[in-house]
């Protein structure tokens, strides 16, 4: 305990850590842990009958899915949006950089119906891509789309500070050193944009297993199809199925954890391997 | 390797920082950049590594036209101002990269890249520090670390773009007898940018003096600051008195006093530059020597400053005495005196109101 009392600005360690447990329980662990106790109530084996039937698996993939695979777009689309934003002038830079937010801001629902009109068979991006064969609106591509779509920010974010800092001059130095422009690349800047990028692609992903508002408009939700896990837990509620409901959302979030844990600790790896204090 | 620059150009929309510039440079030679921020110090040092493109005139390299080469393959050791380190790799592999990012037919074994990174780690003295990442080392550390990277690839030039700014005076100062050691042993051709006059004075065998783009002067230390060829030189280099005076019948006058000789000038109105420690100061009255009054004196380390106002003219001189003459015939504020300057230089005042007047300098082979 005295190894802990360092003289510091903030006042006290003791209230300090108190206030922030209290807090950080009556947010977030007092409701998880209310989500625990109703899931209990089927017992093992009807918690595990509630969470295992076709449909709701067929819900897990998607929605996982779904969420990596717009993660990972992001992550390289989000770096590539974060790289011209920070290293060229051009007009109108200030309007993109705002742009960017806006999946923050506007609301999901407003969103949804946007992309479900754009990408319907008779919008303007749809009708277009009808006349190829695809089909994006009301299909699990339109959840992909959706999810793309509110999770660009967190990648942008969490990049641009990184690559604020990363002065143009250690790309010449490794010019001058003799490396080629892919050496560069690979050896100079990702290893530094690296933690940046796994920390936004984990935020993205994060927030896109959670999304609920923008989905279900242009998902079209058919179950086994394009329902979502949201979306399923919504409809148990709607039955009056109170513990089938918690028991999907508790499988949810010790899958979103678990996954949030292990990119905590990757992120931990890349930014020890690379030297970042 | 010899480099010639010919009346190199470069233009940042529509700013002139370049202005047909031409020096050469000798083999093994250690030349000096000095001029103020803004005067294009920076940006002939990048277009000769190939880091910016001029848009006008040509750098050759040993004779051969190196401005269609990239910089990767210009082969120059270039020392950034930050050191720009890969502050994700280790010290070795920061030293080592140059080695490994060569093509395969010409990369070393990792044998050889471990011996040779040794070797230049214990030849720039931060051999311990070989696992550590920049972060954990200091400025001084830093440097050296970053000039035993540009030496790995071993570069035919050796660029330094203000090598010491960023780091303490007593550092600077260690650092800057130890790189004149290094240029000594190795050999290489080798350009410093500097703001710090001392610095391109002790450091290199050549100066050349650069103002808005164009270069005013090139010599020795010693010829740079005993014969400046402009105005501007006679200011950025060591303290001068700048005094306007007369030009009549080739001679200066200050007031009515002929106080130093102009011949070869035109009559008009000139400038005068007098170095403190040129002035003598009496009590009597001496041929060509000017009354003036001592309004303070400064005493600083091994000299001794007074500042003289002169009686007919306003205007300030200041004066540089060794302690021991000082001691021996004490002036104190107040005092009458006379002054006279031992060695003066008359410019036409034109000369000094617009630099780009003056004479342009080329470099002399």
């Amino acid at each position: 305990m005295f190894a802990l009392r360092r003289p510091s600005v903030l006042p006290g360690f003791g209230p300090t850590l108190g206030f922030a447990l209290f807090y950080l329980s009556l947010i977030v662990l007092i409701p998880l842990a209310g989500l625990f106790f109703k899931s209990a109530e089927l017992g093992w084996e009807g918690f595990v009958r509630a969470v295992s039937t076709p449909r709701v698996l067929a819900s897990f993939r998607l929605t996982f899915g779904a969420a990596f695979l717009a993660a990972l777009l992001n992550a390289f689309v989000g770096f590539l949006v974060a790289w011209v934003l920070t290293r060229y002038r051009f007009p109108g830079r200030r309007v993109i950089d705002g742009l960017v937010d806006l999946p923050f801001a506007l609301p999901t629902a407003v969103a949804g119906i946007a992309l479900a009109t754009l990408y319907a068979p008779n919008g303007w991006i749809g009708s277009i891509l009808d006349k190829v064969g695809i089909k994006v609106a009301y299909t699990p591509a339109g959840v992909w789309v959706a999810l793309v779509f509110i999770s660009l920010p967190f990648v942008v974010r969490t990049i641009q500070p990184v690559l604020q800092d990363l002065e143009p001059e250690i790309e010449e130095a490794s010019a001058s050193l003799g490396a080629r422009r892919w050496q560069t690349w690979l050896y100079v800047i990702i290893p530094v944009l690296l933690p940046a990028m796994i920390t936004g692609f984990s935020l993205a992903f994060a927030r896109a297993l959670g999304e609920y508002g923008s989905v279900i408009f242009i998902a079209g939700n058919l179950p086994f199809r394009s329902e979502i896990v949201p979306l399923l837990i919504f409809v148990q509620l709607e039955q009056y199925n109170y513990a089938g409901a918690a028991a999907i959302a508790t499988v949810m979030l010790m899958a979103s954890f678990i996954l949030l844990l292990i990119i905590n600790v990757l992120q931990r790896w890349t930014a020890r391997r690379h030297g970042a204090d | 390797m010899s480099i010639e620059v010919r009346g190199v150009e470069k233009e940042f929309g529509g700013f002139r920082a370049l202005d047909g510039v031409s020096l050469n440079i000798r083999e093994g030679e250690l030349v000096a950049l000095l001029g103020p921020s803004g005067s294009g110090k920076t940006t002939l040092l990048r277009v000769i590594a190939g880091l910016e493109y001029a848009t006008g005139g040509s750098v050759l390299f040993d004779g051969e036209d190196a401005g269609a080469r990239h910089v990767r393959e210009r082969r120059v050791g270039f020392v950034f101002q930050h050191y720009a380190l890969f502050k994700h790799m280790t010290v070795f592999n920061n030293v080592a990269f140059g080695l490994r990012v060569k093509a395969r037919a010409t990369r070393p074994s990792p044998e050889e890249i471990t011996s040779k990174v040794n070797a230049l780690l214990n030849l720039v003295q931060v051999e311990q520090f070989g696992s550590r990442y920049p972060s954990q080392l200091s400025g001084g550390q830093r440097q050296r670390v970053a000039l035993a990277r540009a030496l790995a690839i071993e570069p035919r030039v050796l660029l330094l773009d203000e090598p010491f700014g960023a780091l303490d005076a007593k550092v600077r100062k260690e650092l800057r007898r130890w790189l004149r050691g290094l240029h000594d042993r190795m050999g290489l051709t080798s350009v410093f940018v500097t703001h710090d006059q001392e610095e391109a004075m002790e450091l290199s065998d050549r100066v050349a003096v650069m103002n808005r783009g164009r270069i005013e002067q090139v010599g020795s230390p010693t010829e740079v600051y005993d014969s400046p060829a402009t105005p501007f030189v006679y200011e950025f280099l060591g303290n001068a008195n700048r005094l306007p005076c007369r030009i009549e019948h080739g001679s200066a006058r200050l007031g009515e006093t002929v106080f130093t000789d102009a011949t070869g000038l035109a009559d008009g109105d000139g400038v005068a530059f007098v170095r403190p420690h040129d002035i003598e100061v009496t009590s009597d009255r001496l041929a060509l020597s000017i009354p003036a009054t001592v309004k303070q004196v400064l005493i600083s380390g091994a000299v001794a400053k007074l500042e003289l106002t002169m009686d007919p003219a306003p205007g300030m001189i200041e004066v540089e005495l060794p302690r021991g003459a000082h001691w021996g015939a004490p002036f104190l504020a107040g005092q009458k005196v006379h002054w006279r300057a031992r060695t003066a230089r008359v410019f036409p005042a034109s000369a000094g109101a617009s630099p780009v007047a003056a004479p342009e300098v080329k470099a002399a082979g």
